[in-house]
């Protein structure tokens, strides 16, 4: 049925939107875990450390996620039409 | 080894490969054929110019001394863009339809068009982003001095250096920037060439990188075993910075001046930020990726005591490869280069706008009257800011030292910057922001920023005595600019950010909720916050462009096509042009200005016209303007009408009087051939019979008793006649004294038969219902009687029926009372009907005792005793119908 196909669509493409809303809410939180790593001045000496090559990749991966993540909502977005006009209507 | 001459050919080449890029862009642009440099693409390029030889240079050396702090400098940027659609999008929908020009023009523009906002603004970002501008000199000089033979004397060299660099940059805006003024402050070819440019650093960059991963280190997993190994191996963070360096990063991003106008001014398409809201952070990533990998090799080949900040070009040449060097040299200079132009392109613009052009226009007595040389001044005042920022920037370069650490110069500017964040998203998201509470932010976020950021950056007793480190302003402790309010042990950095951020936001929260804002900035702040309401998602600005056929078009509707078209056409014979449409110069665009203004008014004119020419936006102070002038149109039009209404109701009330003048006139002339020829009738036959009584002699007594008779039967009638006259005369001028009594109406029924049947004993066959006439009312019963009797008399003299016969019955009707008295005679002739209420009106002359009054006398009583009488044909006979208000009836029982 074309209607409904159509409403799921359109309802489909706000979640979407408010996906790429929470982005970077959630970059915000996974960049900020860090502060919760033990650093040199919390541990002694013999204590577990946190090693810079796995924060390295740790940082990166959580960036390339997000990159990823907006590119793919980007191209969903687009994809489907009225694109901008359901972002001006949510502009309040 | 690379000599430095070597650099300065290669670096002159690449400036003169992007002069032609930037000409070439331009040129395309102005025959309309450039939307390829508007492409999401340049724009995200464009947005690069966050990375300057600050992350080039600065970022690897930043993370050989504090490890993986470097990289909240590009998480911030990276959580803005992918936010996008909080902040951004209303920033550049707002730069859009407001036409904003720069961050001290929005800000402003929000406040009510405020010029004192905008030139504190530009202060602040002028002494912000000088330190910037400086690190850039520093890092090319540094980054030459790297390739010059060491036994030179280094710090003349780099003193020297300095200048030259800052003079080269100088000269490389001017000509970039200022080659022609456009109306919307946006350049195509600086854009184009710092796209260019960005697309340089990062391959130089990941070229760099690549090869110390891959021909150094020898992959990935060894990289990673060297990161370990190395002196920052260990996970090493000030918590404190990590959060405030994100901040302040993701604040500097949106207020950095050369920001705002990449992102916001130079943006063509609000669609291209939805794609640089991924684009942008994979770039940052992509810039960021090596440099970890950079400063542990670095710090693990070079000798200790090496400049980290330098590794991207030290290490390369450590390991003998040239090539990579130069290109990586360029990747360095073009960070610097960019942002230089950028910035002072945005600074020139802030500085030109809100300081130079208004103390030059005030300082003449014309004002903005004066065309032509206007241009030329606002160039010279560009070029002049342009001079002076770089200036500026040069001496903040020489006094510093030159030695500090990149990375802290580049924070000094961002907390700096950060300033503008409370009063731009409180103006774009919050419509109480007011210009006071705007201003006393800005005021209060930036002294603190000078007093605890800048000035110790200098270093203890440059500016600031060590007394004041140790002890505060005046001895007072309170007041150590890195421990403001006697709170110690925070990091400088996060000290200054942390006081200057939150005391600013508060001030201007404070003091936008005491203040009051005036009636434009009320209107600027709804439009500002409210912006998706009214405002679609239009293209460029360059749509707006002034075509003849536009004004053309315009004028018509205004003036009508004849008085337009010969105006044009006039117009275009004066230039020499064929046809109708002339070339839309300064000149013919005033004079079509003051046609129109004598149409429309002159606000409406000027915004119609500044709409179409596109040069400035509508303002707001236009509008209120053309409010005025349609409240005065209607006004004076609402008067016209009601002055129109009541000359159309006089004359209505004159020609109405007129014609019932006319008629009464008519009615005169009529009533007194009627009454004259009424009188003449008996008196003819008086005359003729006196005379006969008079001359004959031989008359019989029988015979003088007939003459006799019939002269004092014509006299009686002449008697009744001016009787009744006399009585309908009394009527109609309303003299009549109403008698009021109470009685029944069957008795007055049976009075009026009697006496109408006292006289000639022509049978008429009366019929009556007696229930219904026992009704009791209060009137004139004596002239109600009289049109009983009239009404009853008239039947029985016109009646012809063979049996007569007269119903009378009685009905009431409601608030009414109505009798009627139908007859069985031949109904009046149609023609008749209306006449025979008049005077002297008769239907036939088969009795020539009537003299046609007595209907008439009758609807006179009626109109007096508040009722009346009208005429119902029927079938067969006669029909009069009496009203009577109820009330009179009433106000007996």
């Amino acid at each position: 049925m074309p209607p409904v196909f159509l409403e799921r669509r359109s309802y489909r493409r706000r979640r979407m939107m408010d996906a790429w809303r929470l982005l970077p809410l959630l970059g915000l939180l996974l960049w900020m875990l860090p502060l919760f790593w033990p650093t040199a001045a919390d541990v002694p000496a013999t204590g577990e450390k946190m090693a810079m090559s796995t924060a390295v990749i740790y940082v990166f991966v959580v960036w390339l996620t997000l990159i990823a993540a907006a590119f793919a909502l980007w191209s969903f977005l687009r994809a489907s039409p009225e694109m901008g006009e359901d972002t001006n209507g949510e502009g309040r | 080894m690379a000599s430095v001459n070597l650099l300065i050919v290669v670096s002159l080449a690449y400036v003169a490969f992007l002069f032609v890029i930037a000409f070439v862009a331009e040129r395309a642009a102005a025959r309309g054929r450039g939307s390829w440099l508007r492409s999401p693409l340049v724009y995200t390029l464009s947005l690069s110019i966050y990375c300057t030889a600050w992350t080039f240079y600065g970022a690897v050396g930043y993370a050989a001394r504090s490890g993986m702090e470097f990289v909240t400098i590009y998480l911030g940027p990276s959580l803005v863009m992918l936010g996008w659609w909080w902040a951004l999008r209303k920033l550049v929908r707002v730069g859009r339809v407001q036409r904003v020009t720069s961050i001290a023009d929005l800000i402003s523009a929000r406040y009510g068009k405020s010029n004192l906002l905008a030139i504190v603004v530009t202060i602040m970002a002028v002494i912000g982003v000088t330190p910037y501008i400086a690190l850039q000199l520093q890092s090319v000089t540094l980054s030459l001095s790297i390739f010059s033979a060491p036994d030179e004397a280094d710090s003349l060299n780099r003193l020297v250096a300095g200048f030259w660099v800052a003079f080269g940059l100088a000269i490389f805006t001017v000509l970039f920037g200022t080659r022609n003024l456009n109306a919307n402050e946006r350049h195509d070819g600086v854009v184009i060439a710092i796209a260019v440019e960005a697309v340089v650093k990062l391959i130089a960059l990941l070229a760099v990188g690549i090869f110390v991963v891959w021909g150094i280190a020898g992959g990935i997993a060894p990289m990673m075993e060297r990161i370990d190994a190395s002196p920052i191996g260990e996970w090493n963070m000030d918590r404190s910075r990590w959060v405030a360096l994100t901040a302040v990063s993701a604040a500097a991003f949106l207020t950095l001046p050369r920001m705002f106008q990449v992102m916001v001014v130079e943006n063509g398409d609000e669609r291209h930020l939805q794609i640089a809201s991924w684009a942008v952070p994979l770039y940052l990533m992509l810039i960021s990726l090596f440099v970890v990998p950079i400063a542990v090799v670095g710090l693990d080949l070079l000798p200790a005591g090496s400049n980290p900040d330098l590794f991207v070009l030290t290490v390369p040449l450590a390991e003998g490869r040239v090539g990579l060097a130069t290109l990586s040299f360029l990747g360095g200079f073009s960070s610097a280069t960019s942002m230089v132009i950028v910035a002072t392109l945005a600074l020139s613009t802030m500085v030109s706008n809100h300081v130079v052009m208004p103390v030059w226009l005030s300082s003449r007595a014309e004002g903005a009257q004066v065309s032509g040389d206007v241009r030329n001044v606002v160039i010279l005042s560009r070029r002049a800011s342009i001079l002076l920022i770089i200036g500026l920037g040069y001496l903040y370069y020489r006094f510093s030292g030159g030695g500090s650490a990149l990375a802290a110069i580049g924070l000094i500017s961002f907390v700096g910057v950060a300033q503008f964040l409370p009063a731009m998203m409180g103006g774009i998201f919050w419509r109480g922001a007011t210009r006071w509470g705007a201003l006393a932010g800005l005021v209060v976020g930036f002294v603190i920023w000078v007093y605890s950021s800048l000035l110790p950056s200098f270093g203890p007793g440059a500016i600031l005595s060590v007394a004041v480190f140790e002890s505060g302003l005046w001895g007072m402790g309170w007041l150590r600019p890195q421990a403001l309010f006697g709170i110690e042990g925070i990091d400088p950095t996060v000290h200054a950010v942390a006081w200057s951020l939150t005391l600013n936001t508060a001030a201007f929260i404070v003091v936008s909720l005491l203040t009051f804002p005036r009636p434009l900035e009320r209107l600027q702040g709804a439009q500002f916050v409210n912006v998706f309401d009214h405002s679609s998602q239009a293209r460029g600005w360059d749509a707006a462009r002034a075509t003849s056929e536009d004004l053309m078009v315009m004028t018509q509707r205004i003036l009508g096509p004849d008085e337009a078209q010969t105006l044009f056409r006039n117009e275009a014979e004066r230039q020499g042009l064929d046809g109708t449409l002339p070339e839309p110069t300064q000149e013919f665009v005033q004079n079509l200005e003051r046609e129109l203004a004598a149409s429309v008014g002159a606000a409406t004119a000027h915004a119609m016209i500044s709409q179409l020419v596109g040069g400035s936006s509508v303002s707001v102070q236009d509008l209120m303007a053309v409010a005025d002038e349609s409240a005065q149109i209607l006004e004076y039009s609402s008067q016209l009408e009601a002055k129109s209404g009541e000359l159309t109701r006089t004359a209505r009330q004159l020609r109405e009087a007129n014609e019932k003048l006319t008629a009464l006139s008519v009615q005169k002339d009529a009533f007194l051939s009627q009454i004259s020829h009424e009188l003449r009738t008996p008196m003819t036959s008086i005359r003729s019979f006196s005379g006969i009584l008079r001359d004959t002699d031989s008359l019989g007594q029988v015979e003088k008793t007939r003459y006799a008779s019939i002269i004092h039967g014509e006299a009686i009638r002449l008697s009744r006649l001016l009787d009744d006259l006399l009585d309908l005369s009394v009527l109609e001028n309303g003299q009549v004294s109403l008698r009021f009594e109470t009685g029944r109406l069957n008795d007055l029924l049976e009075k009026a038969i009697l006496t109408a049947q006292a006289g000639d004993g022509t049978p008429l066959d009366i019929r009556r219902r007696h229930v219904d006439e026992a009704v009791s009312l209060s009137t004139d019963l004596d002239r109600l009687g009289q049109v009983f009797i009239n009404l009853i008399t008239n039947a029985q003299k016109y009646c012809d029926a063979e049996n007569p016969r007269l119903v009378i019955s009685v009905r009431q009707e409601g608030a009414d009372l109505s009798v009627e008295f139908a007859d069985n005679g031949t109904p009046i002739p149609e023609g008749a009907r209306s006449l025979i209420f008049e005077k002297f009106a008769r239907v036939s002359d088969q009795d020539g005792s009537g003299a046609g009054l007595g209907l008439a006398i009758c609807r006179e009583i009626m109109a007096r005793l508040g009722g009346d009488i009208t005429y119902v044909p029927g079938e067969t006979g006669n029909t009069f119908v009496i009203h009577l208000p109820r009330r009179e009836a009433l106000a007996a029982q």
